[in-house]
């Protein structure tokens, strides 16, 4: 060391840091691209960056636990005979069995029903568990029609078509070998052990006038009775929306790209589609702009996790949100009492995401029976209706401080944004000004 | 016999008379006349009706058919027999894409020519087709018989898991991971008794090709990441 010749620290470049040369060296190695579970892992413009400003000399709040904040939302009001009701605006996302064990869908149902919720199948069709535990189940169409049939149709309480996700919009799905159990092949039709591509276009139709016709055909075989979701990923919220509208939908279900995935390519998961924050106030536009809003119902999801999160999606216009991810996560996913199993598989609690290799200490992200039995469909049916309690609690508190006796009456007026983003993004003003950008044409 | 004609009566009368059928009910053949391409005729289908359709009709004709026997004194639009899981649908005239998509069982008869996609995804369905087939067909098909007597287009049976195709005449291409395989006895068993079931008498199994998947795609390799 001198003078002259001081040392540096080494400096690694920001482009190329070291999650980025590790996938190189892994790419360069496998020849095969990252596939993982889960939803974008880079930090996006997102609810945290959006306050509420909660009542004041103008606006009187509702005295918590005494005055009344209701939270009841009924879906499918516009065509179908039987609409569903739900205590909370908080559903259990559609996830595959096939994905999740037996016993993980079987947590859902009970925990869903709990609360007075809604859960959904998946990609590979309606189990008699599921069924059986859920007070209220809403039944996929998807592109792959794995396990469709219409006598599952008709003891559903709800029909989403899948169009999008938020992991990939655009894009199929892959179960693979090591996961196609048996069962889960023979509800597949499908031979055990190969992997299972999923199609990402429907089979029978394309493009908004054909889906319309789609829709129709559904009504008629389950004779008008039930609610007909349409679901899509955050890409073009504003046009999708008003399609499916046009199409004939009761709700449609938004997923921007924070949404969970149970298996897809890493570079799709983190690159393809819109921030959760982003897509919903274009979509409440759209239903605003057609005089739907709030009678085609509007559900949010895409990396909901609290009560808060619900609060925040609602007041921006949404009816109702949905989880997946938190609710894996509630019955007992990533949970760092398996931290030692984690680390044996490389990884730990947290940052768990091979769902798609079939071996989740936790049990839920499997067709190992073993592994499986490891999840207690009771105790973790509670925990979920615990944490939907929870986030339910939390939004009303939120609601009622913002002087409201209903969550839906929440609304963008009570909200600040805390970046440039957000408040371009959900059209609410960055705090402490009464401007967001592209208001007023600046 | 109960008629239904779509020109005066709503599509939603005959859907829910079909639908609506008491056990042990006499009245199990219905007929419909002027359908006049009406969207989801005679769909969701539970029971063991009969239904005569004197005319075309359009999308989704006798989608998702548990047990019924719907024939279409006409041409159908697409998706005719969409996830059909049992029963039979038979097609007077020409038949658009995407015939017989996912379907679960029974079996499907198109007396003219089929269009693209024909049997896509199918996933147990039978398929008899007199005349030709378009492009992509049987793409994915997972189960099931897709019989063809005229030539079929281009990519057949692209990505295919085990469904089983026989062609009499030409195939444009064959698609990823489809390929011509031996026509064993047992096929032309089965052969013979679909050709029997959807009324062909002039034809013999032996003049057919069979095409399968060749399993190369079965579980992912990058080497063969040309053929995805
Ligand atoms: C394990 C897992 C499996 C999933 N399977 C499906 C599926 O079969 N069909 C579907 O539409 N979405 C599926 N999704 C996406 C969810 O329905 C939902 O859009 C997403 O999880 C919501 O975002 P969140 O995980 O941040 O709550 C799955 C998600 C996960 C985590």
């Amino acid at each position: 060391m001198s003078y002259h010749n001081p040392p540096t620290p080494p400096r690694k470049s920001a482009t190329f840091d070291d999650q980025t040369l590790a996938e190189i060296r892994r790419a360069a190695a496998t020849g095969i691209y990252d596939i993982r579970g889960g939803g974008t892992k880079r930090k996006v413009p997102h609810f945290d960056d959006l306050l509420f400003l909660g009542a004041s000399i103008s606006r009187y709040p509702l005295e918590g636990y005494r005055e009344k904040c209701d939270t009841t939302v009924v879906l499918g009001s516009r065509f179908a005979k039987k609409p569903i009701t739900l205590k909370t605006p908080i559903t259990i996302a559609g996830m595959s069995f096939g994905a999740l064990s037996g016993n993980a869908k079987e947590a859902l149902g009970r925990g869903a029903t709990l609360a007075g919720t809604s859960t959904t199948t998946g990609d590979g069709g309606m189990t008699d568990e599921e069924r059986g535990h859920s007070q209220m189940l809403v039944y996929q169409y998807l592109p792959s029609r794995y396990g469709m049939n219409p006598k599952d149709l008709r003891r559903a309480d709800a029909i989403e078509i899948v169009i999008g996700q938020g992991a990939k919009p655009g894009g199929g799905g892959m179960l693979l070998g090591q996961k196609i159990s048996d069962r889960v092949a023979n509800m597949r039709n499908l031979p055990k052990g190969i992997d299972q591509r999923s199609a990402c276009r429907h089979p029978d139709w394309t493009g908004p006038d054909d889906l319309e016709i789609k829709i129709m055909e559904l009504r008629e075989i389950t004779d008008w009775e039930k609610p007909i979701y349409v679901k899509v990923g955050g890409a073009r919220p504003y046009y999708d929306t008003a399609l499916a509208v046009k199409a004939g939908a009761d709700v449609v279900v938004l997923d921007g790209m924070q949404g969970g995935t149970a298996a897809t390519q890493d570079v799709f998961i983190e690159n393809v589609g819109m921030p959760t924050l982003a897509c919903i106030r274009p979509a409440v536009q759209a239903l605003q702009d057609l005089g739907m809003h709030r009678k085609v119902q509007l559900i949010i999801s895409g990396g909901i996790r609290s009560g808060a999160d619900v609060a925040k999606a609602l007041a921006l216009g949404a009816d109702a949100v949905a989880i997946g991810t938190a609710a894996l996560v509630a019955i007992g996913d990533n949970d760092p009492r398996w931290e030692e199993e984690y680390q044996k598989l490389g990884t730990t609690a947290g940052a768990y995401d091979d769902w798609h290799e079939g071996k989740d200490p936790a049990g839920i992200t499997t067709q190992d029976p073993e592994l499986a039995a490891r999840l207690d469909p009771v105790t973790a049916g509670r925990r979920l209706a615990n944490y939907l309690k929870v986030m339910t609690l939390e939004a009303q508190t939120i609601a009622r401080a913002c002087g409201k006796n209903h969550l839906h009456n929440l609304e963008p007026e009570d909200l600040c944004a805390l970046t440039m983003e957000a408040a371009a993004m959900a059209q609410v003003p960055l705090a402490g000004t009464s401007w967001y950008p592209g208001k007023g044409g600046f | 016999m109960p008629v239904f004609d779509l020109s005066t009566t709503p599509l939603r009368d005959l859907n829910s008379a079909l639908h609506g059928l008491p056990a042990g009910a006499n009245d199990t053949v219905f007929e419909v006349i002027n359908p006049r391409g009406h969207h989801a005729v005679a769909v969701g289908i539970d029971a063991p009706v009969t239904v005569e359709i004197k005319g075309s009709v359009g999308y989704y004709c006798a989608g998702m058919n548990d047990g019924g026997n719907v024939t279409v004194h006409g041409s159908a639009g697409p998706g005719v027999a969409e996830n059909m899981m049992s029963g039979s649908v038979v097609i007077e005239g020409d038949a658009s894409q995407y015939a017989g998509a996912t379907g679960r069982g029974g079996l499907l008869v198109i007396k003219g020519n089929a269009a693209s996609r024909c049997g896509i995804s199918m996933k147990g369905i039978d398929i008899v087709v007199h005349g030709n087939i378009g492009h992509m067909s049987a793409f994915m098909g997972q189960s099931g018989h897709l019989v063809v007597l005229g030539d079929a287009g281009d990519a057949l049976g692209d990505s295919l898991y085990e469904a089983k195709l026989f062609v009499r005449g030409s195939v444009k291409s064959l698609g990823a991971d489809c390929i011509e395989k031996e026509l064993r006895p047992e096929h032309i068993e089965k052969l013979s008794e679909l050709l029997e079931l959807a009324g062909i008498s002039d034809v013999r199994p032996e003049e057919f090709k069979r095409y399968g998947s060749a399993r190369k795609l079965y579980n992912f390799n990058i080497d063969n990441a040309d053929a995805y």
